[in-house]
């Protein structure tokens, strides 16, 4: 009962994402970098349902392009750390020996700082963009699906249908692609799911610092930004982006307890 | 319980050499070249190779390794480009007020959250476990920093309670020092009491299952001495083991609330830091916080056998 209230709420509110990203792509109320110095920080009217920013322009809008912006980085973070991280523990627990020793130092020492700060260092390399989010934070979040991917490599490994495909001739990388990986997919599902949210909220986090996607191209995390020094006076700046990045947290919470809940029924509403 | 200690500080060596190593090679990723950086575009180029010759950079990267790591050794974390004060004592003139915040906000939040947590395990899917885990979740999906402009919106702005910019130490001005962190304080609570909520419950229903939890009602112990004393110290390592990671992840995400409350915290001097190029400031920051995370986590596990006696008899 609970895992199917769950499972529609959150899948409601991401679907909800997803269809307003999709939608800013091609069409959004006003242009949402067109400046207008006379209709600056106006309160929510019918021509601006959640009124105009510090430079005049539609918050409306805004929010529509910046969740374009947030849903995009996030998928294309999380394929990076999945892909990488199924590549990476696949090569440390099918090989193992000293490569698998070396891959785990390297890993377990990435695990050892925090992902967001991991993620500071290296926007402090590469430079504010938005490519280089998807870069800082897909290398902040892959080891933990090294973890993951090796952890389950190394138990099925020695199983006999393994050792069965091997025996029928099968190479080694077929076998690994055809009897392995597929163990993997649901706990990288459930953590990939997870890792959706973190993405969205650590680059909300980096772009509120002013270390994420740049301005003028809006993101909820630069719109927060922009609105602390208007907060007597323009309050209504504050609350929208928020509550955007708030609902599509909450939609993956929920979607991510309904997903674990199906594979892990014991704590679940039984 | 002696060769536990002993082999768990012992794999803390290792891991603070590679995070100190994973740092200094982070920072030598930084396109161009630090000397130019220190001294600015006007620099000749006596006073470029001196400065470098001064910094070891004329010696090759394995050697500046070493010679970088003896300076940390020693508490030597170098020399702030933007002010020229000396980085290690900066970093815990900052780490003070970042750290008073989030301890505070971490106990506050487990005195709160571990009875809840415990509560809603108790009655799974009643209709206060429903209540409490809904809003656990709820806490657990609002950025801090949205919730950090929200109470500044209400009780600075609106209600005029609290100052809204600004901060005092607390050696100077103890009221007035108040008045600045409570709402810092209040805000990572909040956020905090979520997950360690749910963490609290989860823990709580494997332990409830288990057969000495029933043994113990069918002697008829009365159910407050069941959770309060059977089910607590089991239900509570896990949740142990949390604290210790989001202790460590507030200090590397507290810039973010340190940026809304404008505290003048380690978050804000390593970012700081990341916009003036100040690469010294950044290294050490950067360092500073992951051994720190490495040293909690290392005492969290230290402490683990208190709570489970089982994982040092190993």
């Amino acid at each position: 009962m609970r895992v199917r209230a769950n499972a529609v709420i959150g899948g409601t509110l991401i679907g909800l994402l997803v269809a307003v990203s999709a939608t800013a792509t091609f069409w959004t109320p006003y242009d949402p970098l067109r400046i207008n110095l006379r209709a600056r920080l106006r309160p929510p009217t019918d021509l601006f349902w959640l009124g105009t920013d510090e430079f005049g322009r539609d918050v409306v809008s805004r929010l529509m392009a910046g969740a374009a912006t947030s849903a995009l980085v996030a998928l294309l973070t999380v394929a990076a750390a999945v892909i990488l991280g199924v590549v990476i523990g696949v090569l440390a627990g099918f090989v193992r020996g000293w490569l698998d020793r070396v891959l785990m130092a390297v890993n377990d020492t990435l695990l050892a700082f925090p992902g967001i700060l991991l993620a500071l260092g290296l926007m402090a390399v590469i430079g504010p963009n938005k490519w280089g989010i998807i870069l800082a934070l897909g290398l902040a979040y892959s080891p933990s699906v090294v973890r993951v991917v090796r952890a389950t490599v190394l138990s099925v490994r020695e199983r006999e249908y393994i050792e069965a495909s091997r025996v029928i001739g099968n190479s080694e990388v077929y076998t690994m692609a055809r009897h392995v990986l597929p163990n993997c997919v649901a706990p990288i599902v459930v953590l990939a799911t997870s890792m959706f949210g973190w993405v969205v909220l650590a680059e909300s986090a980096l772009s509120f610092l002013g270390l994420g996607v740049p301005p003028p191209a809006p993101t909820w995390g630069n719109m927060l930004s922009a609105a602390r020094p208007y907060l007597d006076q323009a309050p209504w700046l504050s609350i929208a982006p928020g509550l955007c990045i708030a609902l599509t947290l909450l939609g993956i919470n929920l979607l991510g307890d309904a997903l674990r809940d199906k594979l892990d029924p014991r704590m679940g509403a039984a | 319980m002696l060769r536990y200690i002993l082999h768990r500080l012992l794999m803390t060596v290792p891991t603070a050499l590679l995070v100190a190593l994973a740092v200094f090679v982070l920072l030598r990723l930084v396109p161009g070249d630090p000397a130019q950086l220190m001294l600015g575009d006007t620099a000749t180029e006596e006073t470029l190779a001196e400065l470098r010759a001064q910094l070891g950079l004329d010696q090759p990267i394995a050697m500046q390794f070493l010679y970088w790591l003896g300076n940390v050794a020693v508490g030597d974390l170098g020399r702030s480009i933007t002010n020229d004060l000396p980085v290690l004592p900066l970093i815990f003139d900052r780490f003070q007020v970042s750290a008073s915040i989030v301890i505070v906000a971490v106990v506050l939040a487990t005195l709160v959250a571990v009875p809840a947590g415990m509560l809603a395990a108790w009655r799974q899917n009643s209709l206060g476990d429903l209540l409490i885990v809904g809003g656990a979740t709820m806490l657990l999906s609002i950025p801090s920093f949205w919730l950090g402009l929200l109470m500044l919106l209400f009780f600075g702005v609106k209600l005029g309670w609290l100052p809204v910019v600004g901060y005092v130490s607390f050696g100077e001005d103890f009221g007035r020092a108040l008045a600045y962190v409570i709402l810092p304080i209040a805000t990572l609570t909040l956020i905090e009491i979520g997950v360690i909520t749910r963490m609290a419950r989860a823990a709580t229903i494997e332990v409830l299952r288990l057969e000495y939890i029933t043994h113990a009602r069918a002697k008829g112990v009365p159910e407050g001495r069941v959770l309060w004393r059977h089910a607590l110290p089991n239900a509570f390592a896990p949740t142990w083991t949390l604290l210790g990671l989001i202790l460590g992840n507030l200090l590397g995400g507290i810039a973010v609330i340190e940026t809304v409350f404008t505290l003048p915290g380690l978050g804000r001097l390593l970012v700081d830091g990341i916009f003036a190029r100040d690469y010294p400031v950044v290294q050490g920051c950067l360092l500073f916080v992951a051994i720190m995370y490495v040293l909690v986590n290392l005492l969290v596990d230290l402490l683990y056998p208190v709570f489970d006696p089982r994982v040092a008899a190993e």
